[in-house]
């Protein structure tokens, strides 16, 4: 009797937690709205004339609208990469509007005369342009659609030799260090999208740390789309000089709409001997509706690499929105001693699918990777890890440790785990190890017999699950990142 | 404070319990024996409002309310603390978090304040004494990778921390041993008190030489079939089962 009232129990468990299932998704995402502010645009689609017109509206110099057509006449020869665990329609290129700038009545030499519109689009946001705000001590570049709008401590950084500004006033003032940096770590031909973003990106942040500089804050980039058929592409570079440390964040909301926008980045790191650079984001685009219609397709390159013996580039990832996530933030490590880490939590609900994963490639001898990926899955979601890990014949003593676990709410999503593994060196460690659990009924009834509401019981195990990872955030990060993973799986269980 | 009348279970279409009467008052401590498969773990799981039992017929008023009526977590912040026979682990979550979360939720339902960190950790402190509880074992994650007899003297842990006015301990003695059995029971009895009371529902005798029940019901098939002092207890002990069964039998009969 015993025995069959356990299986039943089994049976009823699962079929009650599937109801529970049901209920899930009805949470509304925060950041949805639009600014009505009137906009700067190209005409929609893309050729060669787009190209110029971006480049033309920069005032950029001949050797940048090289760079960009070079990209994009390669760009042309190649096609939408297939091998990612992603389903999506043909994205139409010529459907996109590729440059749009919101229009201001004056040009701004200041952070007092940004136009109130977006100086409130972005409090709305939780994002102060005002320095005199300064609570976190935190800069901000904050870029809206093709253009950065404001960034704010630029002078206070300056005086240790900080160079923190967007990207197109990088390449007016600081062509040099431009020309050295730009495409190095990812060439422009890297892939599909690393090409289309070389031909058309329009702005971004760089950051250039000195020799010897601890930053003395915490450098961070907010992007915002707002107008509608328009894509973004940004470009960030950070440059760290021996034996310079600074810590980064990014984070980005889109508004609420039917279409699918294209989010198409690329972020490059150099670290040079001895320098270490910190990079987080939380990534937060707008995921589409509970039926899977609209979202940003983010499609992402981002590498670092570790060019001097001893850096260390560590990557936290935070991954909540957008429809589709195709991201791979990977290290170089080609000095000897150096340093990769990998932190990702990727959380996916209803309709969403994230590919998403990282690249330790081990040059130098002595080079160390972890890996830590941490997905959750909801909803009718597709969750996939992919990872390489590669040594080199010359890698000699190399190590890396991967940990890739998933945890599934329901029964109508799915975790994938694709770990490649390309050894060279026979001196090398790699391990790997990979876990896949549910959230269990029994887990929630404990909780709810202790006193604890299910919703709270959820946010507590997926924080539990994610603490790996959350722990490497900056404090001010990590409140609002635990807030946003119980957000974005609000109604997911009960 | 408890009062059960006539209360029937049953999960999908199999009737488990078929009619229980049973009433508890502030200061005792009642025992539920009974054989495997007879219905103890189900009544535990009723009375904390596991889903997948459904109550077909029957009351349970509990401190003048209707507690099938209320939600499992409202269950629990009324005073109503089941120690699990099986405690789950969740990763990742530290004791310390988890009883912190619990003990504010039951605050706040009562209309308190949270207790700030220092009151949290005296409070702590004072109850981790009681069940000689480890502070290292409470910042690892809960449950995960603990012995036997470091769940269950965690529930008891919890259940201090909690302060409920009826706890129900669903097997807490299975899978302890002698030294384990001993701290746990050391636990309840110092926290029983004329304003709380107990229901320890256990397959054994053993227990009840630390815990001394007030009360003894034995449950065979869906129901209390006998009732009495500790005396009963020991007369189990010594008869076994089996003539609680024959006789039953011969009665239905």
């Amino acid at each position: 009797m015993l025995n069959f009232a356990d299986s039943k129990l089994e049976q009823i468990m699962q079929e009650e937690q599937e109801d529970i299932l049901e209920q899930i998704t009805n949470s509304d995402y925060k950041y949805g709205f639009v600014t009505d502010i009137e906009a700067d645009e190209a005409p929609m689609g893309l050729t060669e004339d787009t190209v110029k017109f971006i480049s033309a509206k920069k005032n950029e110099p001949s050797w940048m609208l090289e760079y960009r057509l070079k990209a994009f006449r390669h760009w042309q020869t190649m096609e939408t990469p297939e091998w990612a665990n992603l389903t999506f329609p043909a994205i139409n290129y010529q459907d996109i509007i590729y440059y749009s700038a919101p229009k201001q009545k004056v040009a701004p030499n200041s952070l007092d005369e940004i136009d109130p519109e977006l100086r409130k689009t972005f409090e709305k946001l939780g994002i102060s342009l005002d320095e005199q705000k300064r609570i976190s001590g935190i800069a901000v570049d904050a870029v809206i659609d093709s253009v950065s709008v404001a960034t704010t401590f630029r002078e206070e950084l300056s005086k240790v030799g900080v160079i923190f500004c967007s990207m197109s006033d990088a390449i007016q003032e600081h062509p040099d260090l431009i020309k050295k940096h730009l495409g190095s770590v990812v060439p422009a031909t890297d892939n599909y999208f690393t090409a289309l973003n070389a031909a058309v990106f329009s702005d971004g942040s760089f950051c250039y740390i000195p020799k010897g500089v601890r930053c003395p804050m915490e450098l961070s980039t907010y992007f915002r789309i707002n107008a509608a058929n328009t894509g973004q592409f940004e470009r960030t570079l950070i440059v760290a000089e021996e034996g310079s440390y600074v810590s980064y964040l990014e984070g980005c909301t889109a508004p609420m709409r039917d279409e699918n926008q294209l989010h198409a980045a690329v972020v490059e790191i150099v670290a040079m001997e001895k320098a270490e650079v910190k990079y987080s984001t939380v990534q937060n685009w707008y995921p589409g509706d509970k039926e899977g219609k609209g979202g940003i397709y983010n499609f992402v390159t981002k590498r670092g690499i570790c060019a001097g013996n001893h850096s260390k580039i560590s990557w936290t990832q935070v991954e909540t929105g957008s429809s589709i996530t195709w991201k791979y933030p990977s290290v170089i490590l080609k000095g000897d001693y150096s340093i990769g880490e990998f932190y990702s939590v990727a959380v996916t609900n209803n309709y969403q699918q994230a590919d998403t994963g990282t690249k330790m490639v081990h040059l130098g001898k002595n080079t160390r990777s972890r890996i830590v990926s941490k997905g959750i899955s909801a909803g009718k979601s597709q969750n996939s890890y992919r990872g390489l890990v590669s040594v080199a014949k010359n890698a000699s003593d190399a190590r890396n440790f991967s940990q890739c676990d998933s945890l599934l709410l329901g029964d109508k999503c799915g975790a994938h785990t694709f770990p490649y593994i390309e050894v060279k060196n026979n001196t090398a460690m790699v391990e790997h190890e990979a876990t896949t659990s549910k959230i269990g009924e029994d887990q929630i009834f404990y909780c709810n017999q202790r006193g604890i509401d299910t919703e709270t019981a959820v946010a507590l195990i997926i924080n539990g699950f994610a603490k790996e990872v959350m722990n490497q955030l900056p404090m001010e990060f990590a409140v609002e990142a635990q807030k946003l993973l119980a957000i974005s799986l609000e109604g997911s269980v009960g | 404070m408890l009062k059960i009348e006539n209360l029937q279970a049953r999960i999908e279409e199999k009737e488990i319990l078929k009619g229980i009467n049973l009433e508890i008052k502030p200061g005792e401590v009642h025992a539920i024996m009974g054989p495997n498969g007879s219905g103890k773990s189900t009544l535990a799981s009723v009375l904390a409002g596991r889903e997948a039992y459904e109550v077909t017929g029957g009351s349970v008023d509990f401190l003048g309310k209707d507690l099938l009526e209320l939600s499992p977590e409202d269950r629990a912040k009324e005073g109503l603390f089941l120690a699990f026979q099986y405690p789950v682990e969740i990763p990742g979550v530290s004791t310390t978090n988890f009883i912190k979360t619990a003990v504010n939720e039951k605050r706040k339902y009562q209309g308190l304040d949270p207790l700030d960190a220092a009151q949290f950790l005296r409070t702590m402190k004072e109850k981790m004494k009681l069940v000689q509880i480890d502070q290292s074992l409470l910042s690892r994650s809960l449950n995960e990778g603990f012995s036997g007899g470091e769940k269950k003297r965690n529930e008891i842990f919890q259940m201090a921390m909690l302060e409920p006015k009826l706890a129900i301990l669903d097997e807490t003695d299975s899978g302890l041993d002698i030294d384990a059995l001993r701290i746990v029971a050391n636990g309840v009895n110092e926290l029983r008190s004329a304003n709380n009371a107990f229901l320890v529902v256990t397959h054994y005798q053993r227990l009840l030489d630390y815990i001394v029940p007030d009360f003894v019901h034995v449950l065979y098939n869906g129901r209390i079939v006998r009732s009495g002092t500790k005396e009963l207890a020991l007369e189990l002990e010594e008869k076994g089962y089996d003539f609680i069964k024959a006789e039953v039998e011969k009665e239905t009969v």
